[in-house]
């Protein structure tokens, strides 16, 4: 045995209640001049007003402690968990359950999860926690909270595609699946979206994509390219903030693409709203 | 924005006169439901049982609010997805409601419900919650207390901003951007 790096899961609990706080009351940094370069660029009055109203929600959530949206989401707590980490106590599970049950409280974030899909009673705590970890190299432990709202998460879809489509064919689906979404999913857009895998891991891609980083380029040219063609194409559907109709109607497109199988091409979507919450931090 | 001031519940006169891309600032009692006490109201209009409010001219507003911190009338208060609550806005419709303001598209059905009973369908800003409960005066739980953040809600509201999407003349917002902003 080489060198172990011993962090009790009630760290884990603490800094995931944390990360709940930082995410709930605030976008990350660079959304809101996002949404002040959109402002500009729209002639029609209600789309402006509308971006106007979505930043200065950002700043009484942010001074007020107010939740940025009434839905305070499904908690998705992603774990890098480093090779060389021992982590001692109590479960992961039950470290992370506990860390979201006591910020829910604490903060009076709305309760939002329900035990059974069919049976459909509320657990109370917006526990159990959607958790998906990775072992990965290191001795470190990285997580990130990720907050997704019901409405946006039902407009998410995936298309089993043939390996011969054109890439014009899989930006025609992206585009008509933003204009038939609509309003619904509370645009301006954060689109995550997941390429090849299989059908499970294109849907966590969709959903990794989005927590890539506000103002990041694609490191592979080709999807850096093919991001701005996706976002060009999404901003002349009419569709505008909230539906209401403009230019702005995504404000980042983020593709996480993976190898995959001679037979498949798995294209998922995942439709973040305006009030992007994320956050993370490395233990 | 030209905003038209209006009182909730709405009288018949502002429903007729309202049109598709009209921004309105409604005054007075709003009530909240969503999901569950949809479905459970609906049920008692069929059962001709007693509702827990008086429908006739109401403005249903479709929302589960985050629970209202110490000092506050209440928490983030943002519409949710209406389309949810299409299957009942027949009976809604049948029994006097006069508007809804939610977010996002309706069906066909329920589009053509509001229209043959006089209705007016409004959107407001998705997703600003923080915003908008500054426009909530006061929050009272009137029903369905067990259903937590679904239970029923009687609002008192001052300039509380929302757009007309579906207007009781066949006006449509959403399809209204696609075609002439796309």
């Amino acid at each position: 045995m080489g060198n172990r790096r011993l962090i009790p899961t009630e760290i884990v609990a603490g800094a995931v209640g944390e990360l709940v706080e930082r995410a709930s009351f605030a976008m990350p940094p660079g959304v809101e001049e996002i949404y002040e370069a959109m402002r500009g660029r729209e002639r029609f009055e209600m789309a402006r007003h509308t971006l106007g109203v979505i930043v200065e929600n950002a700043s009484i959530a942010r001074k007020e402690r107010l939740p940025l949206c009434q839905d305070c989401g499904a908690t998705i707590v992603f774990c890098d968990i480093g090779q060389d980490v021992s982590l001692e106590g109590e479960s992961l599970r039950d470290a992370l359950d506990r860390g979201v049950l006591e910020a829910y409280e604490r903060l009076y974030l709305r309760k939002s999860i329900v035990a059974d899909p069919l049976t459909r009673a509320n657990t109370g705590t917006n526990t159990p926690c959607f958790i998906h970890t990775d072992i990965v190299s290191g001795d470190r432990v990285g997580i990130t909270v990720y907050l997704k709202g019901g409405g946006s998460e039902n407009m998410s879809c995936l298309r089993m595609f043939r390996p011969t489509v054109s890439i014009d064919e899989i930006m025609d689906y992206i585009t008509e699946r933003v204009v038939e979404a609509g309003p619904n999913p509370c645009p301006p857009l954060f689109l995550g979206v997941g390429i090849g895998g299989t059908a499970d891991l294109a849907m966590l891609n969709a959903k990794r994509a989005v927590l890539r980083g506000v103002g990041s380029v694609h490191p592979d040219p080709f999807y850096a390219g093919l991001e701005s063609r996706i976002l060009e194409r999404l901003n002349k559907t009419g569709v505008g903030p909230l539906g209401f109709g403009g230019v702005s109607t995504a404000a980042a497109v983020y593709i996480e693409a993976a190898p995959t199988h001679i037979a498949t091409l798995p294209v998922a979507l995942n439709l973040n709203c305006h009030s992007l919450r994320y956050a993370k931090r490395v233990l | 924005m030209n905003w038209i001031a209006l009182r909730a519940p709405l009288d018949e006169g502002s429903a007729v006169m309202l049109r598709a891309g009209d921004s309105v600032l409604f005054s007075g009692t709003l009530y909240v439901a969503r999901d569950k006490a949809h479905e459970r109201i609906t049920s008692m209009i069929e059962e001709g049982a007693n509702l827990p409010f008086d429908p006739r001219g109401q403005v249903i507003y479709f929302m589960g609010p985050s629970p209202a911190p110490p000092g506050k009338p209440i928490g983030s208060a943002g519409p949710t997805s209406s389309y949810r609550m299409d299957p009942f806005a027949e009976a809604m419709c049948r029994a006097g409601v006069r508007g809804f303001i939610g977010k996002g598209r309706r069906s066909p059905e329920a589009r053509e419900a509001m229209r043959a009973h006089g209705a007016v369908y409004f959107a407001s800003f998705g997703g600003a919650g923080a915003y908008l409960s500054k426009r909530i005066r006061s929050s009272m739980v009137i029903a369905f207390d067990d259903l937590g953040p679904e239970a029923m809600l009687k609002l008192e509201v001052a300039d509380f901003p929302a757009i007309v999407i579906n207007d009781i003349h066949g006006g449509d917002l959403y399809e209204d951007a696609l075609r002439e902003r796309g």
